[in-house]
């Protein structure tokens, strides 16, 4: 399913490069603390279901995976997550402390580590793409859960679980460690129209003369 | 000198955004757009394209991919590769092939450097 009855087409290539020049900037952040090249794709833009949502995760991914979840809000709301298997977390720890910690430290690191992480590569994104839409967002504080996908992604209440939701992710990997993974934000319709509403400002920002 | 400049991004939105630099600052030279790597040889194969603004992170081939290619049949092009991605390790090849850093989202003051450089390498080729 594609969002094209929500955003047209020029609306959508903007969502997507705005997410793209966030993302890379957050893949630049991500290189200096784990000193290795970070590959990204090209994001993923959908309107689907939370639930599909979910799925869409957990078809590709084992059961177990850890997240870094900061929600944000302003002129759109939403939650951002940063997402691993559940194996891939302690490695992604190893890397951002350079491999100089004891087994017993890593694991006692691992919480506060993975928060920090989350912070700097969720923040760098969001507030990349805010500053592109000239809005502010504020962001709460990060929390490492952990679960299979349904629970990163659980919904509120039985009904939102079938609500519509803007679902964009972006696989990335980090060159010569074992460590991937995905940024995913998640945002609920009436964001999604506010969205909407500055990706058109946006459009029109670059497309007048003046700049 | 009037030239010819070939933007290459998958996103049409940053097409526009690279073209209105471009006009802002050359207003004579001439502006081509590509869509994908492929659209880019295509063009490359039917014209002249004097100077290459490239997107880094696009669908089918990445933009560093495509100036390897360009730079191969082209020594002396003056190559930019646009992105926000600036990772030691894209900045090392863009280097290694030759081509200039501009960092996306593209502004005048970011594009200026480079096409004042591609203007003066490419009058001096021509005296």
């Amino acid at each position: 399913m594609t969002p094209d009855i929500f955003l047209d087409d020029l609306e959508r290539d903007a969502l997507t490069e705005i997410v793209n020049i966030g993302v890379s900037r957050a893949a630049s952040n991500l290189r200096k603390m784990v000193g290795q090249q970070v590959l990204l794709s090209v994001p993923s833009i959908d309107v689907v279901s939370q639930k599909r949502a979910a799925r869409l995760i957990s078809e590709r991914e084992l059961p177990q995976l850890v997240a870094v979840r900061q929600d944000f809000t302003g002129a759109f709301s939403g939650r951002a997550l940063l997402i691993f298997p559940h194996e891939k977390s302690l490695e992604l720890v190893r890397a951002v402390t350079n491999d100089e910690l004891s087994a017993a430290d890593l694991i006692a690191m691992e919480h506060e580590a993975l928060t920090e992480t989350g912070n700097i590569i969720l923040n760098s994104c969001l507030a990349t793409m805010a500053n592109m839409l000239r809005q502010s967002l504020s962001m709460t504080i990060p929390v490492v859960i952990r679960g299979d996908s349904a629970t990163l992604f659980e919904a509120t209440d039985a009904t939102a679980a079938e609500a519509p939701v803007l679902f964009l992710y972006i696989d990335f990997t980090v060159r010569n460690r074992n460590i991937s993974g995905y940024i995913a934000v998640l945002m609920t319709l009436p964001s999604l129209m506010a969205l909407k509403e500055l990706i058109a400002a946006f459009i029109s920002r670059v497309l007048s003369s003046d700049g | 000198m009037s030239l010819t400049v070939l933007i290459v991004d998958d996103s049409k939105l940053a097409r526009i955004v690279a073209a209105k630099a471009l006009s802002a600052l050359q207003p004579e030279w001439q502006r081509l757009e590509a869509g994908s790597a492929a659209e880019a040889h295509d063009v490359f194969a039917k014209q002249q394209v004097d100077v290459a603004l490239i997107d880094f992170n696009m669908a089918d081939k990445d933009g560093l991919e495509l100036a390897a290619e360009l730079r191969r049949d082209h020594p002396g092009l003056p190559i930019a590769i646009i992105t926000a991605n600036i990772q030691d390790e894209i900045i090392a090849k863009a280097r290694a092939i030759n081509a200039t850093f501009v960092p996306k989202p593209i502004t005048k003051e970011g594009l200026e450097g480079f096409l004042s450089g591609a203007a003066l390498s490419l009058r001096s080729k021509t005296i």
